[in-house]
C-alpha cells in the first residue's frame, strides 16, 4: 500500500501533529518567559513563590488544548483503537483544517500570554495584594485560545468519516 | 521586543519594593539625631555587620550591593558605561593630580570601576596611556602635560570633565536602549547648565565655558554660554525656551533648589521604566535610583551631623524613583 493511496489518513495525522506541536510550542515559549520572570522575583523574595507559580502556569493551557484536539483527532481517525480509518484525501484535508485553529492560535496566544504573565509577575512583585487584578491580564489572552479550541473541537467532531 | 531581560526586570521589580519612597525619606528626616538616622538605616537593612555605626562605610557598602546584584544578572557591562564613566574619569583626574603633585591622598579613588585607583596611578606614572580606554587616552596625555607645565588644577579638571561628558554622550548615542540615550542626553545637558550657572556666578569667560561644555542635542552650547555671559536673567530666559524650563524656575528659587532640580531631572528621565517589562531600561533605572537614594541619604546624614534644620534638609532632598 503506497502512501499516495492513503493521503487522507496522512493529512489527518498531520492535523493532529500540528495541533499538538504548535500549541505545545506556544505554551513552552510562554511558560519559559513567565518562568524567567518568576525566577527573578523568587530570587529576591521566595515568599511569593506560590503566586508567581500560578502566573507561570497560565500560558501552559494552550499545550493541553492542543493535546486534547490531537487526542480527539487520533480517536476519530482510528489510530487509537480499532485501526486507521479509510479516509479520502478530501476528508483528511478537512480534519487537517479543523486542527489548524488551535495549532496557530495556541502558538501565538501561548507566547503572548507568557509575556503578559511576565509583566503581571512584575505587579505581584511590587504589589502582592493586587494578585487578582494582575492575573486578569494574562487570563484575557486565554479567551482566544479557548475560542480556537472550541472551533477545532466542533469541526473535528462534525466531520463525517 | 526582547525577552532576554525578563529575569533581570522581574528581579528589579522585587528589589524596587525596598527602595526608599518619599515617605521613608520623610521618616529619616524626622529622626531626632544623626545616630537615630543611622539606626533607622540599619533597621532598613542598610550596610552590614562590619559597617555598623559608620555612615561612610554603610553608604559605600550600599553602592557595592548595587553592582553585586547587576553582576549577577549576566548583562553586558558595556551597557552601564554611561553610569561608570564619571567615576572612571574621576579616577583619571585624581591619578594625574597625585602623580603631578606627588601628594598622596587616601580614599580619593573609586574602586568599583574597570580601572581602580592603584592601577590608574601606575598607568599615569608610566605615561602608558595606551592602557586606557580609547576615549581617555588623548585627554589623559593632554591633561597630564597641561598640569605638569601650567600647574593649573582647574584647567586639568575642566579638560577631563568635558572628556567624561563627551564619553557619556558618545556611549548614549551608540546605545540601542532608549533609556541610555535619554540618560546621556539629560546628563550632558544638565552638566552644561551647571557649568553655565557656576561660570556666571564666578564671572568666567566665554572661552572657559565653551571649553568646559560638551555638545548635545537639547542645549546649544554657544547660546547657553552667551546667555551665561549676559547674566543670570538671560540664562534663565534661554532655559525657559528649552526642555529644561523647570531648571530656570529652580534657579530663581535658590542654588540648592537648582542642584536638587538637576538630580530630579535625571529621575524624571528614568521614571517611565517603572512600566517597562522587557528591556534593559528598568535595570539601568534601578541603578540610577539606588545611586540617587544613597546620595539623598548622604545629604540627610550630612545635614543631621551639622545640625541643619529639617526644612533646610528637606529643601535639598531629591525626588525618589518609587
Amino acid at each position: 500500500m503506497s502512501i499516495w493511496e492513503n493521503l487522507g489518513i496522512v493529512y489527518a495525522l498531520l492535523g493532529a501533529a500540528i495541533a499538538v506541536l504548535m500549541a505545545g510550542a506556544g505554551s513552552a515559549i510562554g511558560v519559559g518567559v513567565a518562568g524567567q520572570a518568576a525566577s527573578g522575583v523568587v530570587t529576591e523574595d521566595p515568599s511569593k513563590f506560590a503566586k508567581v507559580l500560578i502566573m507561570q502556569l497560565l500560558p501552559g493551557t494552550q499545550g493541553l488544548y492542543g493535546l486534547l484536539i490531537g487526542f480527539i483527532t487520533l480517536q476519530k481517525i482510528g489510530i487509537l483503537g480499532s485501526g486507521a480509518a479509510d479516509l479520502t484525501p478530501a476528508t483528511g484535508l478537512m480534519i487537517l483544517a479543523a486542527c489548524l485553529p488551535i495549532g496557530i492560535v495556541g502558538l501565538i496566544s501561548g507566547k503572548y500570554q507568557g509575556m503578559t504573565s511576565a509583566a503581571a509577575i512584575g505587579i505581584v512583585a511590587k504589589k502582592p495584594d493586587q494578585f487578582g487584578k494582575a492575573m486578569l491580564f494574562p487570563a484575557m489572552v486565554e479567551t482566544y485560545a479557548i475560542l480556537a479550541l472550541l472551533i477545532s473541537f466542533l469541526a473535528v467532531n462534525g466531520i463525517k468519516i | 521586543m526582547s525577552e532576554q531581560y525578563t529575569y533581570a526586570v522581574a528581579r528589579m521589580r522585587a528589589l524596587e519594593v525596598s527602595l526608599f519612597s518619599n515617605s521613608t525619606i520623610d521618616q529619616l528626616i524626622a529622626c531626632q539625631s544623626y545616630d537615630q538616622c543611622l539606626q533607622f538605616l540599619e533597621e532598613k537593612g542598610w550596610g552590614d555587620t562590619e559597617t555598623s555605626g559608620n555612615a561612610e562605610a554603610m553608604l559605600t557598602r550600599e553602592e557595592e550591593k548595587i553592582w553585586e546584584v547587576v553582576k549577577e544578572l549576566s548583562i553586558d557591562m558595556k551597557n552601564f558605561d554611561v553610569l561608570s564613566y564619571s567615576k572612571l574619569f574621576h579616577n583619571l583626574k585624581a591619578a594625574i593630580k597625585e602623580v603631578c603633585t606627588e601628594e598622596k591622598n587616601r580614599h580619593i579613588f573609586y574602586e568599583d570601576v574597570s580601572i581602580p585607583g592603584k592601577e590608574m596611578v601606575e598607568i599615569i606614572k608610566d605615561k602608558d596611556f595606551t592602557k586606557l580606554p580609547a576615549n581617555m587616552q588623548h585627554v589623559a596625555a593632554e591633561a597630564y602635560e597641561s598640569l605638569l607645565h601650567t600647574r593649573d588644577g582647574q584647567l586639568c579638571d575642566v579638560m577631563i570633565d568635558k572628556a567624561a561628558l563627551d564619553a557619556i554622550y558618545e556611549a548614549g548615542k551608540k546605545a540601542e536602549a532608549k533609556i541610555i540615550r535619554d540618560y546621556a542626553e539629560s546628563t550632558v545637558a544638565v552638566a552644561d547648565i551647571k557649568v553655565a550657572v557656576r561660570s556666571q556666578k564666578t564671572a568666567k569667560s566665554i572661552e572657559f565655558m565653551k571649553r568646559a561644555m560638551a555638545e548635545c542635542d537639547s542645549v546649544n552650547v554657544d547660546q547657553l554660554s552667551k546667555a551665561a555671559l549676559a547674566g543670570m536673567d538671560a540664562l534663565r530666559e534661554y532655559l525657559t525656551g528649552t526642555a529644561y524650563a523647570e531648571g530656570a524656575e529652580a534657579l530663581a528659587q535658590s542654588p540648592s533648589a537648582f542642584e536638587r532640580w538637576c538630580d530630579n531631572r535625571i529621575i524624571q528621565t528614568i521614571s517611565p521604566q517603572k512600566y517597562n517589562a522587557f528591556t534593559i531600561g528598568p535595570v539601568i533605572a534601578y541603578v540610577i535610583a539606588r545611586q540617587n537614594e544613597i546620595k539623598t541619604v548622604r545629604i540627610i546624614l550630612s545635614g543631621k551631623l551639622n545640625d541643619l534644620p529639617d526644612d533646610s534638609i528637606r529643601e535639598r532632598v531629591r525626588e525618589m524613583y518609587v
